[in-house]
């Protein structure tokens, strides 16, 4: 590649052209250095024996972090491996129940949310400003104030529970195996809805006003409008906002690693991926199964994209 | 006004109502529980019953409290300016220019926005521990880069498409070069949206917690979500709740207050991405 000064002789679009690619190169270097590189790293280090503790003394074991088998004297084959590990099945179990759930009632709750917003009522700035409160609290801090408010003994939810005579003892929320995954769903869907509610009202706002005075005119019931109007209307701002939470509920750690500390009701795909990288020191482990958590979610992306005809883009309409 | 329509007047704002205050409680919870003190704080109350400093007092004497803050602050603010500074260029190569590959480039950026981060957590502590930077805010100004920096180039990208073409024309016809296109003519237009991604950039730096627990070590070098994690009292059961919500509070309270300064800058900054395309 030559300089961008020697500009003689080419056409306006080359010039723009080969200025973009120096106007991108320092981007695509820096994503390079602290993305693919480490991405390619820890795909290798999956296939490989690495410890924490001597990072560069690792030697190549092919599949063995994922799948292996080993014959017994009696005949018995004894697998080892990520793929025959209950843990992991597990955490994969909780990380897609997490996200299903989640998104879902984020879904619903934020298209409703939307709806209230989309209305015209005195106040509406400020009720705009109160529910982005929930999104803006760092996750660490929304799981410290819930585990408070979720407190066995001094929790208020429980108070609340008690004095509405909803429950007759007090429950821990967060330790008890039957609740703790309802505990951090709780949680996420409180933090995120206001998102999910402020994209779907971006959607809301494009349509048109008249399509709705026609409706009106003709007489259809809102019920009807609602499906058969603004649903379908919405739908493009629904997809994409759907997939960004997914991609992010599938990925979740903190919330979980705080909230319900080493609960093995809740540990979703990150969490037990980290604590076999770090805390376990079981390194490539722990690299074979965050290496399957993202061929799980670059799967899903795909499919999603494939199937949902979702243009992420935004190229192509203009 | 029949009673028909002053019935569905009062269910709106109820559900309006019901809403806000779901959306509200627990950062009110966490202010009044901040201010109590000593056995107060095992006390239900809805309403502040006592207004005591005390914890707010133990939460900025502890050691490195203060250390954390500076150290979030630096961090964001480090990656944010690094990010911005990469994302504006590339990010008018990818709107203005029209070049093969481009859609598929745009993948790829918002690819690795949406990456799961634990996926390249082992390459990135080798990364950090290659260079000597394991436990120092380096290691966390480079690793906040994977989501920041395609979030902005994402935002800033959908933002500079909208631009009149008429004025970049016009530059052209008066023989600027892209340079200076970008910094004379398009820069002023695009403060409003830097301001927008850049804060939307902080937030997500200030409030990531998995790099910074993983990459740094000794207490002084902790952002604040991993000090705040790390709170604890003198035994596993005693767990410092008053100290904890003072300090939920004071990191919240300069978000809550930008967000509400910024309300429809951000609005328009998180839907960019998503819904315009």
């Amino acid at each position: 590649m030559s300089t961008p000064t020697k500009n003689e002789g080419l056409s306006l679009q080359q010039q723009r052209a080969r200025a973009a690619f120096w106007f991108l190169a320092p981007m695509l270097i820096a994503l390079f250095v602290v993305a693919a590189w480490p991405l390619l790293r820890s795909i290798y280090f999956s296939f490989t024996n690495t410890s924490l503790t001597s990072l560069y003394t690792g030697e190549w074991v092919g599949f063995d972090n994922y799948l292996t088998w080993r014959e017994l004297k009696s005949g018995r084959i004894l697998w080892k491996g990520t793929l025959v590990d209950p843990t992991w099945w597990t955490a994969v179990w909780n990380t897609v129940k997490f996200a299903v759930v989640s998104v879902t009632f984020e879904t619903i709750l934020g298209l409703m949310v939307a709806l209230v917003l989309h209305a015209n009522f005195k106040g509406r700035g400020w009720v705009r400003a109160a529910i982005l409160i929930p999104w803006a609290i760092p996750t660490i801090v929304s799981a410290k104030m819930w585990g408070w408010m979720l407190n066995d003994q001094f929790g208020i939810i429980n108070d609340m529970l008690l004095n509405l005579g909803l429950i007759d003892r007090k429950i821990a929320w967060t330790a008890n195996v039957d609740t703790a995954m309802l505990s951090v769903l709780v949680v996420d869907i409180w933090k995120t809805t206001p998102f999910m509610a402020l994209l779907c009202l971006a959607g809301l706002q494009m349509i048109p006003g008249d399509i709705y005075e026609a409706a009106k005119i003709d007489g259809v019931h809102p019920v009807k409008v609602f499906f058969k109007i603004t649903l379908p209307l919405v739908r493009p701002a629904l997809m994409v906002a759907v997939i960004f939470r997914m991609l992010d509920a599938l990925r979740i750690f903190d919330l979980v690693y705080v909230l319900t500390p080493k609960s093995a009701a809740t540990k979703t795909m990150s969490v037990v991926s980290r604590e076999n990288l770090i805390e376990f020191d079981k390194f490539a482990y722990g690299s074979a199964q965050s290496t399957l958590l993202f061929a799980f979610i670059a799967l899903f992306v795909v499919l999603y994209i494939w199937l949902g005809k979702v243009n992420l883009t935004g190229e192509g309409n203009r | 006004m029949n009673i028909g329509t002053i019935f569905k007047k009062i269910a709106f704002y109820f559900v309006v109502l019901v809403i806000v205050v779901i959306a509200v409680f627990p950062f009110y919870y966490a202010i009044i529980t901040s201010f109590k003190t000593g056995s107060g704080i095992f006390q239900v109350d809805y309403w502040l019953t006592e207004i005591s400093w005390a914890n707010y007092e133990s939460v900025l004497k502890g050691r490195n409290f203060i250390s954390s803050l500076w150290n979030s602050v630096l961090i964001a603010g480090v990656t944010v300016a690094l990010s911005l500074l990469l994302a504006v260029t590339a990010s008018y190569a990818l709107a203005r220019v029209r070049f093969r590959g481009r859609g598929l480039l745009l993948m790829t950026i918002l690819g690795v926005s949406m990456f799961p981060q634990i996926a390249v957590l082992a390459g990135l502590f080798e990364l950090i521990r290659f260079i000597g930077v394991y436990n120092t805010p380096y290691a966390l100004i480079i690793s906040y880069t994977i989501f920041t920096l395609p979030f902005t180039v994402w935002v800033l990208t959908t933002f500079m498409r909208d631009l009149p073409m008429e004025i970049e024309e016009a530059a052209i016809m008066d023989g600027a070069t892209p340079w200076v296109i970008i910094t004379k003519v398009f820069m002023p237009l695009l403060w409003p949206a830097l301001v927008t991604t850049g804060l939307l950039a902080f937030i997500g730096a200030w409030n990531e917690f998995l790099f910074a627990l993983t990459f740094t070590i000794s207490e002084d070098q902790r952002t604040v979500p991993v000090a705040i994690s790390m709170l604890s009292g003198a035994s596993e059961q005693e767990i410092p709740w008053g100290p904890i919500m003072a300090a939920s509070v004071l990191v919240t309270i300069p978000l809550v207050i930008l967000v509400l300064i910024f309300q429809r800058k951000i609005v328009a900054g998180l839907t960019a991405g998503g819904v315009k395309g």
